[in-house]
């Protein structure tokens, strides 16, 4: 079997404290894995590394796919540039011709919903909701074939929301890009996801993972709230998951 | 998209000779208060404000004039050039590297517990009574500012920007030059525009002291001859010059790469 994403015992200290240990993730092209897990077990670490901004300080982590892009809590936009200009900002290291941008920001921008009207407005124009649009466009402009989502979505309302989730599963099933999607929404990663993953509560490993039934966008509502409802008051792997102490570490 | 361009420009030059309106207003305040002073005090103390204006203008227009007004704004302009690039390169290296961060503060401490007259008196004896006297009293005046508002401003980045550049395949110099230094821009120009009023200030200062021409020996000769208005006509000319200088370079520079800022304010404060 090809794995797009592969962790093998990678583990992390931030100034001599532990954080991450013993880390074995892999993903398979195509697939979608949510990693879920309580407030600072360590999870956009993860990320991280697995992107390459981080050097673990142990284990190995191996990429097999072309191109990757992420999608952060916050837009992350340039706030001098506008909206075109930022997503444009993704293109410029991707080899692709200049003459082939406005088309390609173009498509991006109507993948995430963005109105083309407004590609030409700062940051500072736009909601919230419209700069995350920004910002998906941004990872999506590169034609990925691997998307790392750290909580993109948890500053957005519930209806926008589920809009924006399912326009990640739209994107994903159309671009067939393989995605590590960090969140502490079980409802989330049961609609997104093909796998979830859940992180050991202080990081010491990945504590297990379930294969979700069918494909994403293809589960009723009411199964996700039925399936939801079972993981967090049945399966033991769910425990921990809304503990909310950010962890004060043993 | 030229068509664009060019409205925006235009548009914000509008913006900015609108807003002169106020500027006017303030200047006739002033020039209000110098009459009522000049009529209380009598004409040896402060002469008439429009006799001022009268005298300045017609050293404007002399060549001699000009050629102290030029040889006064090339000094400040040449030592704001050395101060601005010296403090932006040192400030940008201690931005990035603490350790130069924790050399540079204590020194810089030092440094600007000195009064500048002291410098001025220092570089007299080392270089002699000529333009290096003030090149080098202006560097050292007008360095500090700068370079502390670089190191700040490259020290509190937004690092997530730096990870998002960096995802995307930017580099170590890309990420440097795309993302940190227009993040450093904004701090930057508020201190530029204050490196450059030193400048100024200390080039005229510098040129009185060392006898080097200049302003500065124009304003010494008024003083001997007790020559109000002809002094009075020079501080004027001086802050024209620097005005013309911070409007006519730094302004328009800075509202090229503040562009976006504009868009941020409401409408209705736009001006
Ligand atoms: N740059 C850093 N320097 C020092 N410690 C850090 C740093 N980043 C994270 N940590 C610590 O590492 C631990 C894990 O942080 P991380 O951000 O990975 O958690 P998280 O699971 O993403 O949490 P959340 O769900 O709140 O985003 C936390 O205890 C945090 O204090
Ligand atoms: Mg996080």
């Amino acid at each position: 079997m090809t794995v797009a994403l592969d962790l093998r015992r990678v583990g992390h200290a931030y100034f001599g404290q532990s954080v991450l240990k013993g880390i074995d993730l892999s993903i398979a092209p195509g697939e979608v894995v949510a990693l879920v897990g309580p407030s600072g077990s360590g999870k956009s670490t993860v990320a991280q590394i697995a992107a390459g901004l981080t050097d673990a300080r142990e284990g190995r982590v191996a990429r097999n796919y072309a191109r990757h892009a992420m999608v952060f809590q916050e837009p992350r936009l340039l706030p001098w540039a506008t909206a075109r200009q930022n997503i444009r900002f993704a293109l410029r290291r991707s080899g692709l011709p200049r003459r082939e941008w406005a088309a390609r920001v173009a498509r991006a921008a109507a993948l995430a919903e963005f109105d083309a009207a407004d590609l030409g407005k700062y940051p500072v124009e736009l909601s919230g909701g419209m700069r995350q649009r920004v910002a998906i466009a941004r990872a999506l402009v590169v034609e990925p074939d691997f998307v790392f989502f750290d909580e993109p979505f948890t500053a957005l309302d519930v209806a926008l929301k589920r809009r924006m989730q399912d326009l990640v599963i739209a994107a994903s099933r159309e671009a067939r890009f393989a995605a590590l999607f960090i969140t502490h929404d079980v409802t989330e990663a049961i609609r997104i996801a093909h796998r979830i993953a859940v992180l050991d509560l202080r990081g010491r490993g990945i504590a297990g993972t379930r294969t979700l039934p069918g494909e994403p966008g293809t589960r009723e509502e009411n199964f996700c709230f039925i399936l939801r409802q079972r993981y967090l008051a049945e399966d033991p792997l769910f425990r921990h998951i809304h503990d909310v102490d950010e962890r004060r570490r043993p | 998209m030229t068509a664009a361009f060019l409205k925006d420009r235009a548009d914000r030059l509008l913006h900015f000779l609108w807003s002169g309106w106020a500027g006017v207003a303030a200047l006739a305040l002033l020039a209000a208060a110098w009459q009522a002073g000049h009529e209380r005090w009598g004409g040896f103390i402060l002469p008439d404000p429009l006799e001022t204006l009268r005298t300045a203008w017609a050293l404007a227009l002399s060549p001699d004039a000009q050629a102290v007004l030029w040889l006064t704004g090339g000094r400040a302009l040449s030592g704001f050039a050395l101060a601005s690039a010296a403090g932006v390169l040192i400030g940008i290296a201690a931005g990035y590297a603490p350790a130069v961060m924790r050399l540079a503060r204590p020194l810089l401490t030092v440094i600007l517990g000195v009064p500048p007259i002291a410098w001025i008196v220092l570089a007299m004896m080392w270089f002699g009574t000529n333009g290096t006297t003030v090149a080098v009293v202006i560097l050292i005046s007008a360095t500090p500012v700068v370079f502390v508002s670089a190191a700040e401003a490259i020290a509190t980045r937004d690092r997530g920007l730096d990870d998002m550049a960096e995802v995307f395949g930017h580099g170590l110099f890309a990420r440097f030059w795309h993302v940190d230094l227009r993040q450093a821009a904004a701090p930057l120009f508020p201190a530029l525009a204050l490196a450059l009023g030193t400048a100024f200030k200390v080039a005229v200062m510098a040129e009185m002291l060392a006898n080097a021409g200049g302003i500065g020996g124009a304003l010494a000769r008024a003083r001997a001859m007790l020559d109000v208005p002809e002094a009075l006509a020079w501080v004027l000319l001086a802050v024209v010059a620097l005005l013309v200088v911070e409007y006519g370079l730094i302004r328009p520079f800075q509202g090229e790469v503040e562009r976006w800022r504009r868009a941020a304010q409401p409408w209705g404060v736009k001006r």
